[in-house]
C-alpha cells in the first residue's frame, strides 16, 4: 500500500468571550463544556457546506479533566452539540498547550490520510478549576529533586527567568504590557475581534445574560499604573498581576481539514500547516519553552526565523515573550508581534489558548496577504514549549 | 393568611446586542425546575418594576423576557384561592394579571417573550402579550389548562390567541385539549400551530434568540404571520366546539361554556371589553363549586395519588421474576404491563397451550406495535420479547417473587390455583388476585401461608386507567403490602389501599349506581329518561354505556355478588339477566340513524302493569343518594381511609371528571350527603367554597 502525505489547512477559529476566573467572573455560573459546545455549534453554522457527519473527530483539551471538564468531553461536547452519534471524539491535555497539542494531533492525522475533518479546541474555567486542582505530586519530586517546588507555581517560574535574563527588566515587561491593552483595545475599536466572538448566554444569580466581549481587558492601562502593583511571587520581584495573563474562563475550537476535502466541500482554507515541534526545558524555567520549541520547529522544516512574517507569542508572562524576542533579536514593540493584543489583555484558559493564537493568526494573514509564513507559540507549565508554523493561503 | 407565596421575581439584566441595548427579564422563583415559576401578587408585583426600571432606561432598543432553566412560567399561583374572600377580590386577581401583562403589549418598544421551557395559562398568556415569541424545540410543555381546573385562560388567552391562531386552533388549545385529560403541546407543537414565530434548539436557545432580537429590530427579519379569518370560519369555530361540549358534558361544567363565550366575543370585541369579560368570568368562576371541586380533585391526583394513605414505607421485597396465572385478554395485558415496566422475566400459564400461545402471541404483538410506532428500538423489542413467555406448568413461577392470577372469576376456582401455585413458590412470593368481587381472604384461606396473599385489582383497559386497588386481606403482612405497593409504583399506576370488602371502591360504588338506574328503568321509567338523567354530572359515559363497556355478563355477575352480599342495598334486575341470556352486547344498537334502544331489549325492559316511571331528577337523586349512603357504609366499614379515597378511586378507575371532584364534592354540594348521612363527608372549604 502507498502512502501519500497530504496538506493539513486551518479553516476557521472561533472562541467566547474570555471571563476573569471569579466568583463574580460572567462565567462563575456557567459549565465549561457548555462554553466548548457553544463554539462547536458556531463552527458548523459558519460552515454549513461541511456536513456534521464528515467531522472525524473532535479533540477538545483542558487541564483539569473533571466534573464539567471531564466525562472524555471532546465525545460529550461532540453529542450535546448536535454532531451525529457517529462522530466520535477525546480529550486531551497539554496544560497551557492543550487545544495547540488537539491541532497538531488531528492534523497528523489527516496528513496521514487517516481522517479529513476535525473539530479541535480547548476550555478551562480556572474558577471552578484552579490550575494544580485534584493533582497528587509524586514525592521522588522532591527527593530526588527532579524538580524544584517553584516549577509548580508559574508566577515562581517566571521571576526564575529574570534571574536567568536580567536584561529583562520589569520596566520593559510593563512597558510590553500596557502595549498589549492598547492593541487589544485597537483591535476591538476596528472589529477584529468580535468576528470570531462567540456570543454566551450566562447564568446568575441575576438572571440571565450574555456575554459579548472578554472580561478581563483593561484599556487605558500605562506603565505607570503597572508600576504601582505589587509582585505576588516574590518580595521586590517584577512579575505583578499586570504583566501577566489572569485566571481566566473560556473556549476555544477551530475547524481542520486536509486541503483536498477543503476544496471537495465548498470550505475556504485560511492557513495551511507547514511544521510543529513540541519541546522540553526546565520546568523551574517554563517561560523559556518557545525558543527550542521554535529552533525545532524551523529546522524541521527548513526555515529561519526571518522567513517568518507573523507572530502569534502567548503572553502567559510579559518576561518570557521578551526572552523569546531577544533570543530571535527582534524587537519588543515589533509590529509582527501579537498586533491584536494578546493574553495580557484577553486573558488565558489554560487549555484554550493555543486556538486563539491561531484565529489571531489567520487574521493576521487575511490583512495582509503579503506574509507568507506565521508561527504560533507558546510556554507550557512542568518545562515545555509549543511551535506551529503555518503559512498563508491567498 | 396560611398561605405564603413563593415569588417569582422578574430579574432585569441589560444585554448588548448590535441593533442596542436590551433588557432581559428573566423569571426565577429561585428553585430549581421541580417548583417552577408561578405568578401570585408578589411575582406581578416583581414584573411591573422591571418594566420600570427598563423603560426608565433612555436608548432602550427592547425588552425580552425568558425564563430559569427549563420553565418559562407555568401560570398564576392558585395557592391563594381558597383564601380569596370576595368577589370584588377576586375580580382584583384578574385586572392586575392583565394591567401588568398588557404593559408588554401596549409598550412602544418591542417586546419578546423567549419561551425556553414549559409555558402554561398565565404563562403562555405573559408570552401572547409580547409583540413577538421565540421557542425552545425543547419546551417540554405549552399549554392554556385552565379549563381542565375549572377557570378560564383569564389574563388574555381567550382574547389573544385566537387572535393570534385562529379561532378554531384557539379553541383547540384552551377547551379540547384541556378537557382531554389536560393534553399539552410540545415546543414543536406549539411552533407548528403558530405559536411562536420561530423556534431553536435548547443547546443555543437563548444566544439564538437574543441574535433574532437583533436582527428583528434592525429589520433584518420581517415577521410574516398567517392571516386570520374573523368572520364565518370563527362563528362556525365556536359553534362546532359548542355542539362538541354539549354532546361530551352536557352543561355539567361552567368553565369550558365560559372559555367559548370569550373566545367568540374576542372576534370583534377589543381588547379593553374582552379583558373586562375574562374579569368578570374569572370572578365569577374562582368563586365557583366546580371550580373549588377542581382544585381539591388535582390536588388527589398530584399529591395523594403518588404517596398512598396507609401504604407502608419499608419492606418492599425485590422483584426479578413475575408469573401471570391465566392467558387471556386481561392476564395478557398485564403480562405486557408487568414485562415494559419492571424489565423482568413474565411467565403466562394457562390450562392449554393454545391459549397459552395465544397470550403470549398477543404480547409480542404489542410489542412489535410498539417498534412500529417508535416507541421502543428494536434491541428494546427484542428484549421485552424475550422475558414474556408461556407454559403449561406452574413449576415455571419457582423463582417467581410476585404471581398474580387473572383467571375465571369464581371463588372455587381462584382457591384451586392460589393452592397449586403454593406448591411450587417460595413462601414469601407474593401471592396477587385481580379478583373484582371475590373476598381475598377466603382466596387466602386454605394456604399454608395466607400472609402472603395481595388484592391488586387493576381497570380495563390497562394501558389507560391508573388506579389500582390494593387490597389488604385479614391475614396479609405488612411486608407483602409495602411490596405490592411498590410494584405498584414501578407499574406507574397510581394505588390506593382498600380493606377487603366485596367489589372493594370502584365496582362496588358503580354497581350500586348502576342498580338504581337499571330498577328505575324495571319500574317502568323510559331508557331516555334513566340514561339522560346523570346528564348533568357530566360523566364521561350515561349509565347505559357504561354497561355496555362493562359488559352486561360481567355487571350482572358482579350484581349477583353484590346482592349476595348486601341484599337490602343491591338489586339484580331480571330483566339484566334476560338480556344476558340473550347475548345481547348492551341496550343500543347503532345503525344509520345512529344510537337507538335495540327492540328486542325494549321488548325485555316493557314496563310492568304498576309502572312508576320516575322523573330524570328523580332517577338522579335516588342513584345519588344511594352513592351517598354506600359511601357512608363503606367509611364506617374502614373500606378506605377517608372519603378523599373515594374520590381518588373514581377520578382514576372510573374517569369520573374533576369538577364533581370524584363524586362526595358533588354530594356534598347538592346537599345529597346530608339528606341521607346527616352530614357532608368533607369539611367545608376543601372542595367548596367556605
Amino acid at each position: 500500500m502507498t502512502r501519500s502525505l497530504r496538506d493539513v489547512v486551518f479553516v476557521d477559529g472561533v472562541r467566547t468571550p474570555f471571563g476573569v476566573g471569579k466568583p463574580t467572573g460572567q462565567y462563575a455560573h456557567t459549565r465549561a463544556d457548555d462554553l466548548v459546545i457553544r463554539c462547536i455549534r458556531e463552527l458548523l453554522r459558519r460552515n454549513p457546506s461541511l456536513p456534521p457527519e464528515r467531522v472525524d473527530e473532535v479533540a477538545i483539551a483542558a487541564t483539569t479533566q473533571i466534573g464539567d471538564q471531564g466525562l472524555t468531553i471532546g465525545r460529550t461536547a461532540a453529542l450535546l452539540a448536535g454532531l451525529p452519534q457517529s462522530v466520535p471524539g477525546y480529550a486531551i491535555d497539554r496544560m497551557c498547550a492543550g487545544a495547540m497539542t488537539a491541532v497538531t494531533t488531528v492534523a497528523s492525522g489527516i496528513a496521514v490520510g487517516m481522517q479529513d475533518v476535525a473539530i479541535a479546541g480547548g476550555v478551562e474555567h480556572m474558577g471552578r478549576h484552579p490550575m494544580g486542582e485534584g493533582v497528587d505530586p509524586n514525592p521522588r519530586i522532591i527527593s530526588e529533586r527532579l524538580v524544584d517546588p517553584s516549577a509548580l507555581v508559574m508566577g515562581a517560574t517566571a521571576e526564575n527567568l529574570h534571574d536567568r535574563a536580567p536584561d529583562i527588566t520589569r520596566e520593559r515587561c510593563d512597558a510590553f504590557a500596557a502595549t498589549s491593552q492598547a492593541r487589544a483595545k485597537a483591535a476591538y475599536d476596528a472589529g477584529v475581534i468580535q468576528r470570531d466572538l462567540v456570543p454566551i448566554a450566562t447564568w446568575s444569580e441575576g438572571g440571565w445574560g450574555l456575554a459579548t466581549a472578554d472580561e478581563p481587558m483593561r484599556p487605558g492601562t500605562t506603565p505607570d499604573d503597572l508600576a504601582k502593583l505589587k509582585t505576588p511571587f516574590r518580595p521586590h520581584g517584577r512579575v505583578t498581576a499586570g504583566n501577566a495573563a489572569g485566571i481566566n474562563d473560556g473556549a476555544t475550537a477551530c475547524l481542520v481539514t486536509a486541503e483536498e476535502t477543503a476544496h471537495e466541500l465548498g470550505l475556504t482554507p485560511r492557513m495551511r500547516l507547514v511544521g510543529y515541534a513540541f519541546a522540553g526545558v526546565e520546568p523551574e524555567v517554563m517561560g523559556v519553552g518557545p525558543i527550542p520549541s521554535t529552533e525545532k520547529a524551523l529546522r524541521r522544516t527548513g526555515l529561519s526565523i526571518d522567513d517568518i512574517g507573523a507572530f502569534e507569542l502567548n503572553e502567559a508572562f510579559a518576561v518570557q515573550v521578551l526572552a523569546f524576542l531577544d533570543h530571535f533579536g527582534i524587537k519588543d514593540d515589533d509590529e509582527r508581534v501579537n498586533p491584536y493584543g494578546g493574553a495580557i489583555a484577553y486573558g488565558h484558559p489554560l487549555a484554550s489558548s493555543g486556538v486563539r493564537l491561531m484565529t489571531q493568526l489567520a487574521r493576521q494573514f487575511e490583512a495582509d496577504p503579503s506574509i507568507r509564513y506565521g508561527i504560533t507559540a507558546m510556554c507550557v507549565g512542568i518545562g515545555m514549549g509549543g511551535t506551529v508554523i503555518w503559512e498563508n493561503v491567498r | 393568611m396560611s398561605y405564603e407565596e413563593v415569588v417569582t421575581e422578574a430579574k432585569l439584566r441589560w444585554v448588548s446586542v448590535p441593533a442596542g441595548d436590551i433588557a432581559l427579564i428573566t423569571l426565577d422563583n429561585g428553585f430549581d425546575h421541580t417548583k417552577p415559576n408561578t405568578f401570585g401578587e408578589g411575582g406581578l408585583r416583581s414584573l411591573d418594576a422591571a418594566l420600570d426600571e427598563a423603560h426608565a432606561r433612555p436608548g432602550l432598543a427592547a425588552v425580552a423576557v425568558t425564563g430559569k432553566p427549563f420553565v418559562f412560567a407555568v401560570g398564576a399561583d392558585l395557592g391563594g384561592v381558597p383564601e380569596i374572600p370576595d368577589r370584588e377580590t377576586a375580580l382584583t386577581v384578574g385586572r392586575e394579571g392583565h394591567r401588568v401583562f398588557r404593559r408588554l403589549r401596549d409598550s412602544e418598544v418591542p417586546t419578546f417573550a423567549l419561551v425556553n421551557g414549559a409555558a402554561l395559562g398565565g404563562g403562555l398568556e405573559l408570552a401572547l402579550h409580547c409583540h413577538y415569541r421565540t421557542i425552545s424545540s425543547g419546551a417540554a410543555a405549552v399549554a392554556l389548562p385552565e379549563c381542565f381546573l375549572g377557570l378560564i385562560p383569564g389574563w388574555g388567552g381567550t382574547q389573544l390567541l385566537p387572535q393570534l391562531i385562529g379561532a378554531d386552533k384557539a379553541l383547540q388549545v384552551i377547551v379540547d385539549n384541556a378537557l382531554a385529560q389536560n393534553k399539552m403541546l410540545k415546543g414543536p407543537q406549539a411552533f407548528a400551530l403558530g405559536i411562536a414565530d420561530v423556534m431553536y434548539e435548547p443547546a443555543d436557545f437563548l444566544e439564538r434568540s437574543l441574535e433574532w432580537v437583533s436582527a428583528v429590530l434592525a429589520g433584518e427579519v420581517t415577521v410574516q404571520r398567517p392571516h386570520v379569518d374573523t368572520g364565518e370560519a370563527w362563528t362556525e369555530a365556536v359553534a362546532r366546539t359548542r355542539a362538541g361540549l354539549d354532546a361530551r358534558i352536557h352543561g355539567a361544567a361552567p368553565a369550558p361554556y365560559r372559555a367559548l363565550d370569550l373566545v367568540g366575543l374576542a372576534r370583534t370585541a377589543d381588547l379593553t371589553e374582552g379583558f373586562a369579560a375574562e374579569d368578570e368570568a374569572l370572578a365569577d368562576l374562582i368563586f365557583s363549586d366546580e371550580l373549588r371541586s377542581g382544585l381539591y380533585a388535582f390536588d388527589l391526583t398530584q399529591k395523594r395519588a403518588k404517596r398512598p394513605v396507609g401504604a407502608p414505607r419499608e419492606g418492599a421485597r425485590a422483584i426479578t421474576k413475575v408469573g401471570v396465572v391465566g392467558a387471556g385478554l386481561m392476564a395478557s395485558q398485564l403480562g405486557l404491563l408487568f414485562a415494559q415496566r419492571l424489565e423482568v422475566p413474565v411467565v403466562l400459564t394457562d390450562v392449554d397451550q393454545a391459549r397459552v400461545d395465544k397470550g403470549v402471541g398477543w404480547v409480542h404483538e404489542q410489542i412489535d406495535g410498539l417498534l412500529t410506532k417508535g416507541r421502543v428500538n428494536a434491541d428494546k423489542a427484542n428484549r421485552l420479547k424475550a422475558l414474556v413467555t408461556g407454559s403449561l406448568s406452574k413449576d415455571a413461577f419457582r423463582d417467581a417473587d410476585f404471581v398474580i392470577e387473572a383467571v375465571f372469576e369464581e371463588l372455587k376456582v381462584k382457591q384451586q390455583v392460589f393452592a397449586e401455585c403454593e406448591e411450587v413458590v417460595r413462601p414469601d412470593c407474593v401471592l396477587a388476585t385481580n379478583t373484582s368481587s371475590l373476598s381475598v381472604t377466603a382466596m387466602a384461606s386454605q394456604l399454608q401461608h395466607p400472609e402472603r396473599v395481595v388484592g391488586f385489582h387493576f381497570f380495563n383497559p390497562v394501558a389507560v386507567l391508573p388506579l389500582l386497588e390494593i387490597v389488604r386481606a385479614e391475614q396479609t403482612d405488612d411486608a407483602t403490602l409495602a411490596t405490592a405497593f411498590a410494584v405498584a409504583k414501578t407499574l406507574k399506576k397510581s394505588a390506593v389501599l382498600v380493606k377487603d370488602a366485596p367489589a372493594f371502591v370502584v365496582n362496588r360504588l358503580l354497581t350500586r349506581f348502576m342498580g338504581e338506574v337499571t330498577k328505575a328503568v324495571d319500574e317502568g321509567t323510559p331508557f331516555s329518561v334513566a340514561d339522560t338523567a346523570l346528564d348533568p354530572l357530566g360523566l364521561p359515559m350515561s349509565p347505559f354505556l357504561l354497561l355496555a363497556l362493562v359488559g352486561p355478563a360481567v355487571a350482572l355477575h358482579v350484581a349477583e355478588t353484590m346482592h349476595e352480599a348486601y341484599p337490602d342495598r343491591y338489586y339484580v334486575s331480571p330483566n339484566l339477566a334476560r338480556l344476558v341470556a340473550a347475548k345481547k352486547p348492551g341496550i343500543y344498537t347503532w345503525g344509520p340513524e345512529g344510537q337507538q334502544v335495540d327492540p328486542e331489549v325494549a321488548a325485555m325492559f316493557s314496563p310492568p302493569a304498576d309502572a312508576v316511571p320516575l322523573t330524570a331528577e328523580q332517577v338522579r337523586e335516588r342513584a345519588l343518594s344511594a352513592m351517598a349512603e354506600e359511601i357512608s357504609i363503606m367509611l364506617d366499614e374502614g373500606v378506605v381511609a377517608e372519603a378523599q379515597d373515594i374520590d381518588l378511586c373514581l377520578l382514576l378507575g372510573a374517569g369520573w371528571p374533576f369538577w364533581l371532584g370524584g363524586i362526595t364534592p358533588y354530594l356534598d354540594r347538592s346537599g345529597i350527603s346530608e339528606k341521607v348521612t346527616g352530614k357532608r363527608f368533607l369539611p367545608n372549604g376543601l372542595a367548596s367554597p367556605a
